[in-house]
């Protein structure tokens, strides 16, 4: 049975349990609602989830680690052929198998052979690989009758597993309907029962989350951890070459990524600072309400059109300014991708992120201190810097070191305006990488997983939380020690 | 009425010099005509006290005075109002001058993040009012003493303002008032979030500082009304229904309505 046909038959059970507990709870009470403890329809809203919780939850796991066990139970026939196997060729003759078990039971599905063709099926005596690829499935090469018995066994399992589980998740959730369904009666406390699933069923959302935040950090480690057994820490954080292959220095993608930063963030502090404090302490209402929106749709235009921006736009422009033959006479830069094209096309990219925040924390000064200040004979701007302006400051701070860490992670804008150099210099104009485009670069292509040149993604990666996690959490613990103040 | 004649004839009545005389003014919020055309004289030397119902307008015309409700953008104001025989909303006057004549007290004690200090110093500084540093430890020192806070905070003028008690903060805030050196002084309810002793402080200080100059206070305690101030005006749905001597609005009202409010009839 397949699992939609499952989700079918536990929900048509419990939207009955609901039903036959709402009137079961109702007849206890002897037709008078007023005699229940809660309403009618948290005795029918406990037997529903009461049918329906546990039974997915035992489908989900049993679909998790049924094809862990039937890939165990398969190896085994395979290593007693092949005891000398090595983890690699293990692996490609199990990814055949178990498309040569799927391919056969579309098949059967499909009509073209019996369940017991299949299984009375000799790689001797059949030429498999050409009746699949007669049925659209294309196998890497011939198939050994070994392959053929793993496929075989796989199906079983399979099939036997997948019946089992069919009568498991249906059985847990009449079970659950039914033990609901007992317990039912005036006196049972469903609406305190049903609020408990809920906040289970909340807390649940809320682990998911952080769990895979937690995956996803362990693969990071682990992965680092295997680069750094395969490649010196030392060169790897100290060296000052990279090349992509041998030579795998963090420095120069390093220094690209905070030089490009920094360009970035002298652009769109000023200006992104400016623009809040316009918005919040100038703007007549109707200005407001027509800038506040606009700005912000600078913040929804996707990073990859500000990367067009700076390859189309930008660059040549600063081509035309400043390379050789350009408006300045001087030839500084030689290409249109450079550290300045990314880092001013990325600064107006945060213009927006800068000021939405700068605005909502201006706008949280208290108005009393703006009276206090005006009532004393200030003029506006004298209360914005002298007033406003200190007491936003740790906010402000918070916010800029969010855009930082937003163009610490920053790809598309540099993959297109920056060029892929690695590079130490300290011209502005040159081409230079950064951290996330060298990520991109080492994975695309035919990357081997095991080798220190994809591996150093991971390193990488981590560096990047790293640096991007501890701005967060110092941006972070400045607002919340602003919140104090007023409070 | 003759067991309240006592108190009256007791107080003193007499008459000073007219400080800022307002004709007709009109205010309104948008829509709302938040003040119906009022006249009244306020003399120097004296404490004012405005009194009446919440929303009566009272807070309204005490902002009109030193042209606060010229950051509200839906505020519009006419009449006109001499401070010294001068219009002060005459194109001529810059409002923000107008604010250092005539310093402002709020409800709620609004010290800057600063330091003590760096509070009583902030107006001063920005008026230029000291050459140097000595002279601005003066100006602070005699504002602080003005405000009875001198003895709390000389060994912490370094602290942060929002650090003290609402009372020492409030007196810091007509401190820093009084460090402009205003010749008309703004209370709108300054004692309202402060407890029985912070606001017996704040009420000695008013009185001390009547000495120096007007004095206008908004209050919602016809108590403190009583005895802090001289003349006392009554405010009732945007009209200035009765204004006197202080001792006669409490004693002798001539309006129903004054003596409604005065008895707690309404309000």
């Amino acid at each position: 049975m397949s699992p939609f046909w499952i989700l079918i038959v536990i929900g048509v059970v419990a939207v009955l349990g609901y039903v036959g507990a709402r009137r079961r709870a109702m007849s206890s009470a002897s037709g008078n609602i007023r005699n229940l403890h809660s309403l009618p329809n948290f005795y029918g809203m406990n037997a529903l989830l009461a049918g329906l919780v546990p039974a997915l939850l035992l489908l989900a796991v049993w679909s998790a680690v049924q094809p862990i066990v039937i890939k165990q139970s398969v190896q085994s026939i395979i290593l007693d052929a092949n005891p000398d196997f090595g983890s690699g060729q293990l692996s490609l003759v199990m990814t055949q198998v178990q498309r040569l078990a799927e391919g056969l039971s579309n098949a059967i599905g499909a009509g073209d052979l019996t369940r017991e063709q299949v299984f009375d099926m000799r790689a001797d005596l059949t030429d498999v690989r050409g009746r699949l690829a007669d049925l659209g499935v294309a196998l890497s090469g011939d198939v050994t009758q070994t392959e053929l018995q793993a496929a075989q066994r796989y199906m079983g399992i399979s099939a036997w597993g997948d019946t089992l589980r069919a009568f498991a998740v249906i059985a847990a959730s009449l079970l659950g309907t039914a033990i609901a369904f007992v317990k039912t009666d005036k006196d049972y406390r469903a609406r305190n029962a049903v609020e408990f699933m809920t906040r289970m069923m909340l807390l649940t959302a809320a682990c998911i989350a952080i769990l895979t935040t937690v995956g996803i950090v362990l693969s990071l480690v682990f992965n680092t951890v295997e680069f750094l057994r395969l490649y010196p820490a030392w060169d790897f954080f100290f060296g000052t070459r990279w090349n992509g292959t041998s030579q795998l220095g963090l420095l120069p993608l390093l220094w690209g990524t905070l030089y490009i930063s920094i360009i970035a963030l002298i652009v769109a502090v000023p200006i992104g600072l400016f623009a809040a404090i316009y918005l919040s302490e100038y703007a007549s209402k109707p200005v407001r309400a027509f800038a506040k929106p606009a700005l912000e749709v600078l913040a929804g235009i996707p990073t990859i059109v500000y990367g067009l921006f700076a390859l189309l736009t930008v660059g040549p422009f600063l081509l035309d300014v400043f390379g050789d033959g350009g408006a300045l006479g001087v030839d500084w830069m030689s290409g249109a991708t450079a550290v300045m094209t990314a880092g001013l096309v990325m600064g107006i990219m945060l213009v927006p992120f800068v000021s939405s925040l700068s605005d909502d924390i201006i706008n949280a000064v208290p108005q009393a201190m703006r009276d206090g200040s005006y009532g004393l004979g200030a003029t506006q701007s004298e209360t914005i810097r002298q007033v406003i302006l200190p007491a936003a400051l740790p906010g402000i701070v918070g916010a800029i070191l969010l855009a930082a860490s937003r163009a610490i992670g920053e790809t598309m804008i540099v993959v297109l305006g920056a060029g892929a150099a690695a590079r130490l210099s300290m011209n502005p104009f040159e081409a230079m990488t950064t951290v996330t485009t060298r990520i991109v670069s080492q994975l695309t292509g035919d990357a081997d997983f095991t080798s220190p040149e994809a591996l150093v993604a991971f390193a990488l990666g981590m560096t990047l939380f790293v640096i991007t996690l501890g701005l967060n959490v110092f941006a972070l613990y400045i607002v919340r020690k602003y919140r104090e103040q007023y409070e | 009425m003759d067991m309240y004649d006592a108190p009256h004839t007791e107080r003193d009545v007499e008459q000073k010099e007219v400080k800022i005389s307002a004709r007709g003014v009109q205010v309104y919020y948008g829509e709302t005509h938040a003040i119906k055309d009022v006249d009244v004289d306020i003399e120097d030397n004296t404490v004012t006290a405005f009194i009446g119902p919440s929303g009566c307008g009272k807070s309204t015309f005490l902002r009109c005075l030193n042209r606060m409700n010229d950051t509200i953008d839906i505020a519009r104001i006419e009449g006109e109002i001499l401070i010294d025989g001068e219009n002060i909303y005459d194109k001529r006057v810059d409002p923000v001058q107008l604010r250092a004549k005539v310093g402002m007290v709020f409800q709620k004690a609004n010290p800057f993040p600063k330091s003590i200090y760096d509070n009583v110093a902030y107006g001063p500084k920005i008026h230029g009012m000291a050459k140097n540093k000595a002279e601005l430890d003066e100006i602070v020192e005699k504002a602080l003493r003005r405000g009875a806070l001198w003895d709390e905070v000389k060994d912490r003028l370094d602290a942060s303002g929002t650090g003290l008690s609402g009372g020492q903060q409030q007196r810091l805030c007509i401190a820093r008032a009084v460090a402009t050196e205003p010749e008309v002084l703004l209370m709108d309810e300054p004692c309202s979030a402060l407890d029985p002793i912070a606001t017996a402080q704040v009420e000695e200080l008013i009185d001390e500082l009547k000495a120096n100059y007007s004095v206008v206070i908004v209050t919602h305690s016809m108590q403190q009304a009583a005895r802090v101030s001289q003349k006392t005006a009554f405010f009732h749905l945007g009209n200035l229904v009765e204004f006197d001597e202080t001792g006669t609005i409490f004693t002798n009202p001539r309006d129903k309505r004054t003596e409604s409010y005065i008895t707690g009839r309404i309000g």
